[in-house]
């Protein structure tokens, strides 16, 4: 009858296998083979970065799309569908074009900073615009504002880049990702980023559980609502930032692991919020492989592979909630 | 117990006053129910005691201002069940009542094992044990509002807002939810404020009625000084017949106008 119940208390150990076993068949399976003495060299400075990558972006995305589902009290909310993910394209294009050979010196790279300031503008103004129009807990008026944001956002992006043909190669190898040309600068570049805010959004667990209510009714019950969607949405656009800045725009994973979790393990954020980070890790990992031995010599980018499963999941949860349905 | 003195409060929406210069006090343990038609203010009231409207003028709880106190100790203090509340279809009854505990949960807390047995005790007061594992959607109207009232009781707020508590169920369920509320009030000297449409069932159940009109009170008292034929008319434009029973109750009983 408590929170963790009998049958919940499995659930993380078992999800904490499922990745173990994902980081093993993701360090394993490769164009260079199996692993051998002989090639250790390789697959730890190729295959491995790469894999600690995926993982990193897909919990990242996973716990973002589930915090952004909480914080907006709607099951559609995604950082891909928020526009968060084109923010933060074109947050990065501007770096790109203002002159990324400047930058090297720095301290600190402004790359995920422009990229998370970007992702910031986006999902702020989506928010606006769609809690203008209707209450944010209709799905469809967010979702369609983001899709008006993700669409400016491109355009801009796109308008900046043919008056800057010069760093359209950068910006674009950037914009498709670059798990498969990961390195452990990469991993270095994000961890940090990516930990802070998994830990932010891990303590708002109750937060957002208390938000299920709404938020009248958790202001009600002595929940200061605007801060806490606040934290929880900057938290979770930072980590998406520098998770994107990586990774590149890869769609859906906020929406497929969150709610997979939820059909498993239910809705309560306290069991969601750390499954959808093991196994949103899990899940990245995975999909990743496929790409990996698909095609041979040519790779499959991670997002098509996320897309392909992806989309049709979409589809499903849609017809599940019933858009405006109840939404969390 | 505690009492609660509303000063002139007056309540906004955007540019608009919905509630003007509203002045009651409510002694401990007593039930005071708003009634007047539809856009009265007789919510207003209720959500700016609660902090969700926006208004001007004081609210003393004990004599002291609640707009001094922090929004947790303020849901300490003051419990609210909405009209219409969210039930988040896939949340067990347990998690719901929980809910109510986080006025004593500092920001970053978890539940304590007090916080857990305090919510199984209120789910065994309201005969509701066996349901704790239930999730929402599987619970019936007149369930979900007993599970309503079980979480602002967690609250163990010493005042208690009801916004129209009775409109979505039968009538057994109706007196059913009122006959609780007053049960608890009794029990624990809780101070009730009520809005509520059915004037009989209101002046049955308050100890005093405060009739709203278009934000301005316009009388307050007893059943029998409130609920008078005339008044009725001339502020809900209804045609109704006022009996006084024996007990004292007074029942309001629509007329047909025409025929």
């Amino acid at each position: 009858m408590d929170l963790v119940s009998r049958r919940g208390r499995w659930w993380l150990p078992l999800s904490i296998v499922v990745l173990a076993g994902a980081l093993l068949l993701g360090a394993y399976i490769g164009p260079a083979g199996r692993v051998t003495g002989a090639n250790w060299h390789l697959i730890w400075t190729v295959r491995m970065p790469r894999v600690v990558l995926a993982a990193l972006v897909g919990a990242m995305l996973s716990v973002a799309g589930a915090s952004y589902q909480g914080a907006f009290g709607n099951p559609l909310a995604d950082p891909y569908l928020l526009g968060v993910a084109a923010g933060s394209g074109l947050g990065a294009t501007i770096v790109f074009v203002a002159g990324r050979a400047n930058t090297h010196g720095w301290l600190i790279d402004p790359l995920p900073l422009a990229s998370f300031a970007g992702g910031l503008a986006a999902v702020f103004i989506t928010y606006v615009i769609g809690s203008a129009f209707g209450s944010t807990r209709s799905s469809l008026t967010l979702v369609l504002a983001g899709v008006a944001i993700t669409s400016l956002a491109t355009a801009i992006q796109t308008f900046v880049l043919y008056r800057n043909t010069e760093v359209i190669r950068e910006v674009y190898s950037w914009i498709l990702g670059r798990l498969s040309t990961a390195t452990w600068r990469d991993v270095k570049l994000v961890l940090p980023y990516i930990v802070v805010s998994c830990v932010v959004l891990l303590l708002h667990r109750r937060q957002l559980d208390l938000l299920r209510v709404g938020d009248d009714e958790a202001a009600s019950l002595g929940m200061q609502v605007g801060r806490v969607r606040l934290v929880v949405v900057v938290a979770a656009t930072l980590g998406t930032a520098a998770a994107v800045s990586v990774s590149g725009l890869i769609g859906f994973v906020g929406i497929v692991v969150p709610h997979a979790v939820r059909m498993m393990a239910g809705a309560s954020y306290r069991r969601l919020l750390p499954l959808t980070i093991v196994l949103g890790a899990a899940f990245l990992v995975l999909t990743d492989i496929p790409g990996r031995v698909l095609s041979h010599g040519s790779e499959t980018p991670i997002g098509v592979v996320t897309a392909f499963f992806g989309a049709p999941f979409f589809i499903v949860v849609l017809m599940r909630r019933r858009l405006g349905g109840d939404a969390r | 117990m505690s009492s609660l003195a509303l000063r002139d409060l007056t309540v906004t929406y955007g540019r608009r006053d919905v509630v003007h210069s509203f002045s009651d006090t409510i002694g401990p343990g007593d039930w005071l129910c708003l009634i007047g038609p539809n856009g009265a203010g007789k919510s207003s009231i209720l959500r700016a005691v609660c902090g969700l409207a926006r208004h001007t003028g004081e609210i003393d709880v004990d004599g002291s201002p609640l707009r001094l106190r922090s929004p947790r100790r303020r849901a300490a203090l003051v419990a609210y069940v909405p009209q219409s509340p969210s039930l988040p279809d896939d949340m067990s009854a347990f998690e719901y009542v929980l809910l109510g505990r986080n006025p004593y949960i500092s920001y970053f807390g978890a539940e304590t094992a007090h916080d857990r047995e305090m919510v199984r005790g209120v789910l065994e007061r309201l005969d509701m044990a066996d349901f704790a594992d239930r999730s929402l959607g599987e619970l019936s109207g007149g369930e979900q509002q007993r599970l309503v009232i079980a979480r602002a009781l967690a609250q163990e707020a010493p005042i208690l807002l009801l916004d129209e508590p009775t409109s979505a169920l039968d009538i057994g369920h109706q007196q059913q939810a009122l006959e609780l509320v007053d049960r608890l009030r009794r029990e624990h000297g809780l101070t009730v404020v009520s809005a509520m449409h059915d004037l009989t069932l209101a002046g049955l159940y308050a100890d005093r009625l405060a009739l709203l009109h278009e934000g301005h009170l316009v009388v307050t008292g007893t059943a029998a000084e409130v609920l008078r034929a005339e008044t009725l008319a001339e502020f809900y434009g209804v045609s109704v017949t006022v009996h006084h029973e024996p007990d004292g109750t007074v029942v309001v009983v629509p007329r047909r106008v025409t025929g």
